[in-house]
């Protein structure tokens, strides 16, 4: 493709290494990994990138990276230079975060001053930038949403070389399209984003878990939704089910004087269960099954006793049982029947499985049927904000 | 573009009442909440249904007729101020509460519906929709999320695109998705995310899928008085400091309560400088502890008077006098400016006196209600428009008052939108790339440019074609005999 008859890499190398300095490329198996170091050379990265031609995948610690589609690009853009903290206004509660720095430095950060950020990431490494990318949450969801609820401004650096901001510092702002929303969950294929303005909350003052093992999963369904229609104000409602054992959860947050009569109303809930209330966090909240596929399940709340139900003994479940989000693992032998089971009975419930994370060459239908003319739209839009298709190409449903 | 032909065409499917042709009950239509623009549409529909709402779509994608969707009309920044050669199509007619489903924290509406409706349908169940704009009366849930609406309680709360789950919308070019649903985390891009709040400029909505809440066990709300609004200001400060998400706490200045007080003799504490509703809500024992320390915090601050509600109906008329606002000014002033900057909290007093000093440079009187958890100001810029010169003092005033915002990192809205009327002064706010960036989500959505033309940004973006994958180089580069730079 080259009129000079210079190989594609080393081409695209040198130009690389001519914005972010030498030392901050190398070549690796997975593409040339480049780091920029502010803002202009990630857009430079960019720009040089799309017009060689080359395909360019974001990424932060790389977490995420051998989540399904594991396709290789061209170039990496690993933005772990740029991990600053740069701004927080404790009296306004709001962060600005740079994308390499990582969630539990940023939450240390702040924690001082009573603070924190409402998310919380199933990886102990997993940058700021990672946990937009893919819209990761924790537990605390069902009170506090996801990173997509959080997210108040963004920088995004486009394919072509454009850095634009959309949002802002305050958190009350209607002021243009909430882009950030569209970036979040938006996996790389749309922008890179150096940095993120998020809204931030109070540590709380008291936090209690209330844990019970239930003996089905239509008593443990009723439990939780007994929980849902209470006045407890919960943080947070898991269930975790692994060969017919199941366990549910609430969190409850707030202050010291208020907090255990709530625990004592959830304990009233589940007291055929024999509950116990913990002051400190339980071994696995909100941890995802490490088993070899990964499965995320949406349906409405109220059906999860229909879902586990379907599940079967060989899926370890770990989920939000209160908004209606599970991560469901098993290992790959399983994973064709447990994905088709999977997807009809959250379809049935108004909500989708797609496959998070498979080994290479599973050859899983990873994101199940789309809409033709949502499908379209969404094309539309990559088309319109990375028209070369340079960004994480196969990191979401097919053409994007 | 004929209106006879217009009109012929819509009603093909429309019934002959629901398509509006004659120039008097067009009028009718010509503004929304902000009254001094005005502009009639070529021809006004009122579709019942999903089905109908797309062939008036239709028709204006297969004819290049502009139209713009209104609720009730009652928005602030002529988000709905019609297209003179276009059509309006308003979803009054389209009603319905079509499910209250508890059991999955939901309820599945149509856009017309009345935003307090919702939690009055909900009530009995013990449920509730929580974004509360002042208008909720009368504004729709449509409206709500075209504006991406807040209200007092968005503090804690936040806004309506944190209590939507999913939209069905028709597109500019007519044809039907659904963007979310009843669950959550559609796979794709969150596109739901991006249609709230885009101001009706990417499609209409036909069907909302909205997030209902528990009620609170516990909701205790108090009146403080103070002798000035940076005295406020500091216990806003404390109580925040301290760690308190209050569900609600607003702010009115003198010449505020002055306007309440002869609207609605709301009777607040005589001889304040500013007062504070501040609204806890939650569990019982939670509300009991906080909502002393928030007393506390405002006396600590020099609070001269609290008042506590005993009841819904005390607790109803304190909020009476905040609620009342807007419109009481009218009783001080024959006109009014309703600004909705927004400033970092902390940045509360000096921006208020920064105000206070550019009113008094130019011999205008500023109301000031606001959000004053979240920064979001009212400042009411009254004037008389039959004296001459004070219309153009007031508009000086309100443009600086957005100049003061931005400069102290804040935004030209917080909650009413950019729609017509701030759509100038967007450039302050965003670079040119930074407009350009958001206009590219505009063109996915409305390559045509019909879908409420002239809102929200200044200068259009050519949509173009879309351009296709590049995959290989030019071919001149490939035949090498070019290079590309």
């Amino acid at each position: 493709m080259r009129s000079s008859g210079v190989p594609l890499v080393a081409d695209l190398a040198g130009a690389l290494a001519e914005v972010v300095g030498g030392a901050h490329v190398r070549g690796t198996p997975t593409g040339i990994n480049v780091r920029p170091g502010t803002t202009e050379e990630a857009a430079a990265v960019l720009r040089a990138a799309t017009e060689h031609g080359a395909t360019v995948l974001p990424v932060g610690a790389g977490t995420t990276i051998d989540w399904a589609p594991a396709s290789a690009t061209d170039v990496q853009l690993q933005l772990s230079r740029m991990d600053a903290i740069l701004e927080h206004s404790a009296g306004d509660l709001v962060v600005h975060a740079q994308a390499g720095a990582l969630l539990a430095d940023v939450q240390a950060a702040l924690a001082p001053h009573g603070q924190r950020l409402a998310l919380s990431s199933p990886f102990d490494a997993g940058t700021i930038g990672g946990l937009v990318a893919f819209d990761l949450a924790g537990p605390q969801r069902y009170a506090h949403g996801t990173a997509r609820d959080l997210v108040i401004g963004s920088t995004s650096v486009l394919a072509d070389g454009t850095v634009a901001h959309s949002g802002g510092k305050v958190v009350k702002n209607v002021a243009g399209y909430d882009l950030g929303k569209l970036y979040t969950g938006s996996r790389g294929t749309l922008a890179v984003l150096p940095d993120v303005w998020f809204r931030l909350h109070p540590i709380p003052e008291a936090t209690r878990w209330v844990i019970a093992q239930a003996s089905d999963t239509t008593s443990a369904a009723t439990a939780l939704a007994a929980v849902r229609a209470s006045q407890v104000a919960p943080t947070a409602l898991q269930v975790r089910a692994h060969r017919g054992v199941i366990e549910i959860g609430v969190q409850l947050d707030g202050v010291t004087a208020g907090i255990d009569v709530r625990a004592e109303a959830v304990c009233a809930l589940f007291d055929e269960f024999g509950p116990g209330v913990e002051n400190d966090r339980p071994a696995g909240w909100g941890a995802l099954p490490e088993t070899e596929v990964l499965l995320l399940l949406t349906y409405v709340p109220g059906a999860l006793a229909s879902v586990l139900d379907v599940l079967g003994m060989a899926a370890e479940v770990n989920g939000s049982a209160g908004v209606g989000v599970l991560h469901v693992g098993c290992e790959l032998a399983e994973a064709a029947a447990l994905l088709e089971r999977a997807r009809r009975v959250t379809a049935t419930h108004h909500g989708h499985t797609v496959v998070l994370r498979a080994p290479a060459g599973a050859e899983l239908d990873l994101w199940g049927p789309q809409d033709p003319a949502l499908r379209a739209l969404m094309l539309r839009v990559k088309d319109q904000f990375d028209p070369a298709h340079t960004l994480a190409p196969g990191r979401l449903p097919t053409g994007i | 573009m004929d209106r006879t032909v217009l009109a012929a065409r819509f009603r093909e499917q429309l019934a002959e009442k629901s398509v509006i042709t004659e120039l008097s009950e067009l009028r009718t239509y010509e503004c929304d909440g902000l009254a001094h623009y005005r502009v009639t549409p070529a021809v006004v529909v009122l579709p019942q249904d999903t089905a109908q709402v797309q062939h008036c779509v239709r028709v204006c994608a297969e004819l290049d007729v502009p139209f713009v969707a209104r609720g009730s009309g009652t928005g602030l920044s002529g988000g709905a101020l019609p297209h003179a050669d276009g059509v309006l199509i308003v979803t009054s007619q389209m009603r319905r509460i079509l499910e209250i489903d508890v059991a999955n924290e939901l309820a599945v509406v149509e856009p017309g519906v009345i935003n307090l409706d919702v939690s009055r349908a909900a009530a009995p169940l013990g449920w509730y929709f929580a974004p509360d704009p002042s208008s909720q009366q009368v504004c729709s849930v449509g409206g709500n999320v075209a504006e991406n609406s807040g209200g007092a309680h968005c503090l804690k709360y936040g806004f309506t695109t944190n209590h939507v789950l999913g939209v069905e919308v028709v597109l500019p070019d007519g044809q039907l998705v659904t963007l979310g649903g009843r669950s959550r985390s559609t796979p794709g891009y969150d596109l739901l995310g991006a249609f709230v709040g885009g101001e009706g400029t990417l499609g209409v909505a036909t069907k909302i899928v909205v997030r209902l809440l528990r009620k609170p066990e516990s909701v205790q709300t108090l009146l403080a008085g103070f002798r000035s609004t940076d005295a406020a200001g500091a216990a806003v400060s404390a109580i925040i400091g301290a760690g308190v998400v209050p569900a609600a706490i607003e702010m009115m200045d003198a010449l505020a309560i002055e306007a309440a007080e002869a609207a609605v003799h709301c009777n607040y504490p005589d001889g304040a400088g500013a007062v504070l509703v501040v609204e806890l809500d939650g569990p019982a024992a939670e509300v009991a502890h906080t909502f002393l320390a928030v007393q506390r915090h405002c006396e600590d601050n020099g609070s001269f008077e609290i008042r506590v509600a005993a009841d819904d109906t005390e607790r109803a008329l304190i909020w009476r006098g905040r609620k009342s606002a807007f419109a009481a000014v009218g009783r001080i002033s024959p006109d009014y400016i309703v600004q909705d900057g927004v400033i970092p909290r902390t940045a509360l007093a000096e921006v208020l006196t920064a105000m206070r000093e550019l009113a008094d440079e130019a011999g205008v009187r500023v109301a000031n209600v606001f959000h004053a958890g979240d920064g979001n100001l009212h400042p009411l810029v009254l004037f008389d428009d039959d004296k001459p010169g004070e219309a153009e003092r007031a508009e000086e005033v309100s443009g600086g008052i957005l100049d003061l915002c931005l400069s102290h990192g804040g935004s030209i809205t917080g909650e009413h939108g950019v729609g017509a009327d701030k759509a100038k002064h967007m450039p302050k706010m965003f670079t040119a790339e930074d407009l350009d960036t958001m206009q590219r989500l505009r063109c996915a959505f409305d390559p045509q440019g019909i879908s409420n033309p002239g809102k929200v940004f200044p200068t259009p973006r050519l949509c173009g074609e879309v351009p296709g994958r590049k995959k290989q180089a030019h071919p001149l580069v490939q035949a090498g005999l070019a290079d590309a730079f």
